[in-house]
């Protein structure tokens, strides 16, 4: 399956170019981001990053912890102050374009004791497009109902959220954001502390929603498993280190870059810069 | 006991109270945030005062707006301090409202002696006095806190009604609901106002200590017994009703059974609040601690069980005589089940022999034809498990039991099917792996995990 997805790619940038060129635009990116520079507490946590993403396939997001990866998601959807910089979702701001986009926190971030069923969490994908005041109907509960079949939860419908397993939890997580219909999808660790199961169903899921020309933007911390999985990677720490198809930027060359010591200089620079010139503060 | 129209009346005006300040104190403790109760509830003083200091008037209105600006307020320092100061919210909260009670506190002595405001009353509150403050409404005559207060609660139902949707998307993820286009703040700061006006009118009646009280028990205990959001809220009102009656009821007999005068309404509802947690804190099904220690008991019995019905196969496989009940009913300790006692263990004895697995014979218990068949699968899943582990490279040869012997009781038959794949005839020691018993599709149960 993976093999012949790869083809794919290979045939389909022609039909588009001419598309774009019969058109007479460029082709549109789901993902443009310029010059963004997030910090907290003015150590910047990313800096200057400049990419555009490759639309309809699947990105993998990858650096060590702390690199910025999960700010990168939380900047781009206007979650985080950004110190400079702007973003852009097919050519407008991310407020005009809500309707096309879906984010999967991570897991962790919220309270699972939360008293809410399965059903009434993946509701929650439809507020949006119910709005303000306008209370859950009938009609909500059935697309959410589908959603969740999607991610083969439909069984779970009635349960509280914390009799489930972090591996049905996720799922959840995605059937919220597939109710949303989104054309991309950010996701922010998807594929931490799942059961093996849910880590294929996951691939699976992330194969069909590309198969329907989707972007899918994947926060990720195995490198095992990025050639496998990723279209498209995005290599970052602090800044972008590296961005492209897999085989082209997965090289060793940029994983010493990623990972390795070499940045040691820069870290201790944006250390300074969190303490403030001829500060003495704490360095976190 | 003698009950007249003005307990009625005290019981009303309590109860409203403490049922609008549950209502809007449950989302507090949802949102992880009960301090923020005590916190406003404090921080109101200047706003009060201000109020009064600047519009000259001590009309409900006036100062339920000065309620209101403070708690935004409070909200928006603890918010500044806690990100500007990198300190954690429970103690920016606590900087804030103490510095604004402070504040309150001097604006009251210095320009506004003649106000008339009670310490004793802010702390307590004069619920007993309520019902003879009152005005004519439509030919009756009825409290004048009822009024305000059942207005407030009126306000909080509105509000809750209305904003049930996104009150419940931003107490479980405010991040995901920012990114679909739901303010957070902004019902986060809607809700500080809510809570800021309840408190202030409650206060008044049953004094800011059962306020914080009726802001969050209800909440707790509620959470306790439920697990969808509203009925978590229906039960919450359930709960501040029954400490309003059982406060009132208990304020005005239980000291006079010692020989003492009538206690404070409020001060016994909160006392009411203490005992109504404590027993939840017990009682409450799966997470309370009497359902916990059941389901530890029952856990226990069953391994407690099996591990009886493997011990009299054992014997049975080297052809040893029955087992006597005193060598059976033992102490043993087990991971899962902790220590199973010689209590648990004659227990156990006694539900094997009914339910027809073990008989008493000449010299002692053996097996029957039922309790073998259980017996059997279980003696597989052991050694299986032996097996396994032992193939795995991790366990010695001399430790495989230990892990064995508790893995046994968690086993079903499809894991036995998985298990028995690879594995040879006999286990690392070098005994058989019995077949599986023509019941293996039957399936036991695993002992109640």
């Amino acid at each position: 399956m993976p093999a012949g997805n790869r083809i794919e790619p290979a045939s389909a940038p022609s039909e588009a170019y001419g598309a774009a060129v019969n058109a007479s635009a460029p082709a549109p990116s789901p993902l443009v981001v310029r010059d963004l520079t997030i910090a907290y507490r003015r150590r910047p946590v990313l800096w200057d990053v400049d990419l555009a993403a490759t639309d309809g396939v699947i990105t993998g997001i990858v650096g060590p912890n702390g690199a910025g990866k999960s700010t990168l998601l939380k900047g781009v959807l206007d979650l985080v102050p950004r110190v400079s910089g702007s973003v852009s979702i097919y050519g407008k701001p991310y407020r005009q374009q809500r309707r096309l986009v879906a984010y999967v926190p991570q897991r962790e971030s919220v309270d699972w004791d939360y008293p809410v069923s399965a059903l009434d969490l993946v509701a929650m994908g439809l507020y949006r497009s119910l709005g303000w005041l306008r209370p859950v109907r009938r009609a909500t509960r059935e697309a959410a109902r589908a959603a969740m079949d999607l991610v083969g939860m439909a069984d779970y419908a009635g349960r509280q959220i914390s009799e489930l397993s972090g591996g049905q939890q996720q799922r959840l997580f995605l059937a919220r954001a597939l109710a949303q219909d989104p054309q991309i999808y950010f996701m922010d660790e998807p594929f931490a502390g799942v059961d093996a199961a849910t880590e294929r169903a996951i691939v699976k899921l992330l194969q069909r929603l590309r198969g329907a020309g989707k972007s899918v933007f994947v926060v990720h911390h195995d490198l095992q498993t990025v050639r496998s999985y990723f279209d498209d990677l995005l290599m970052l720490n602090l800044r972008v280190v590296a961005h492209g198809p897999v085989a082209e930027v997965f090289t060793n060359d940029n994983l010493q870059k990623t990972y390795g010591g070499r940045l040691t200089l820069l870290d201790q620079a944006v250390d300074a810069l969190g303490r403030g010139p001829g500060g003495r503060g704490r360095s976190e | 006991m003698s009950w007249t129209y003005l307990d009625t009346g005290i019981v009303v005006v309590a109860a409203v109270s403490a049922m609008a300040c549950a209502l809007i104190g449950s989302f507090l403790v949802l949102r992880r945030m009960s301090m923020m109760g005590d916190a406003i509830s404090h921080a109101v003083l200047p706003g009060i005062a201000a109020a009064f200091l600047v519009m000259l008037s001590r009309d409900t209105a006036v100062i339920l707006v000065g309620a209101a600006l403070a708690g935004v307020l409070t909200a928006a320092f603890t918010q500044l301090i806690h990100q500007a100061g990198n300190v954690d919210r429970g103690a920016a909260m606590g900087v804030v409202f103490t510095t604004m009670f402070a504040v309150g506190l001097i604006l009251i002595v210095r320009s506004a002696d003649s106000v008339h405001i009670d310490v004793h009353t802010v702390f307590y509150g004069a619920v007993e006095l309520t019902p003879l403050d009152d005005i004519a409404v439509a030919g009756v005559r009825l409290p004048r806190a009822l009024l305000i207060l059942a207005a407030v609660f009126a306000a909080d139902l509105t509000f809750v009604l209305l904003l049930f949707k996104e009150l419940n998307l931003t107490s479980f993820d405010a991040d995901f609901a920012r990114a679909i286009g739901f303010n957070s703040r902004l019902i986060h700061y809607a809700l500080m106002v809510m809570v800021a006006v309840t408190i202030v009118a409650a206060f008044e009646s049953v004094g800011s200590i059962l306020v914080i009280a009726m802001l969050i028990v209800p909440g707790v205990v509620a959470s306790l017994f439920t697990r969808r959001l509203w009925s978590l809220l229906l039960a919450g009102q359930a709960v501040a009703l029954l400490c309003a009656v059982g406060g009132h009821v208990t304020a005005i007999t239980v000291p006079r059974w010692f020989g003492f005068s009538d206690t404070s309404t409020a001060g016994m509802m909160t006392v009411v609040a203490g005992v109504v947690v404590a027993a939840a804190l017990v009682a409450a099904p799966e997470r309370g601690l009497a359902a916990r220690a059941l389901h530890r008991a029952r856990v226990a019995l069953a391994v407690g069980r099996e591990d009886l019905l493997v011990e009299l196969m054992r014997v049975e496989e080297r052809g040893g005589p029955p087992v006597g009940g005193r060598e059976l009913v033992r102490e043993e300790s087990s991971r899962i089940a902790g220590r199973s006692t010689r209590v648990d263990r004659t227990v156990a004895l006694l539900v094997e022999r009914l339910r027809g697995r073990v008989r008493s014979g000449v010299g002692g218990y053996r097996l029957t034809a039922a309790g073998r068949r259980l017996a059997t699968g279980l003696l597989r899943s052991h050694r299986l498990w032996e097996s396994y582990l032992f193939a795995q490279g991790d366990t010695a040869v001399g430790e495989v039991h230990f892990a064995a012997h508790q893995l046994e009781h968690v086993t079903s038959a499809g894991m036995r099917a998985d298990l028995a794949r690879g594995a040879g005839a006999t286990d690392p020691h070098g005994r058989p792996i019995p077949d599986a018993p023509d019941a293996d599709a039957g399936d036991h149960s695993p002992a109640g995990c």
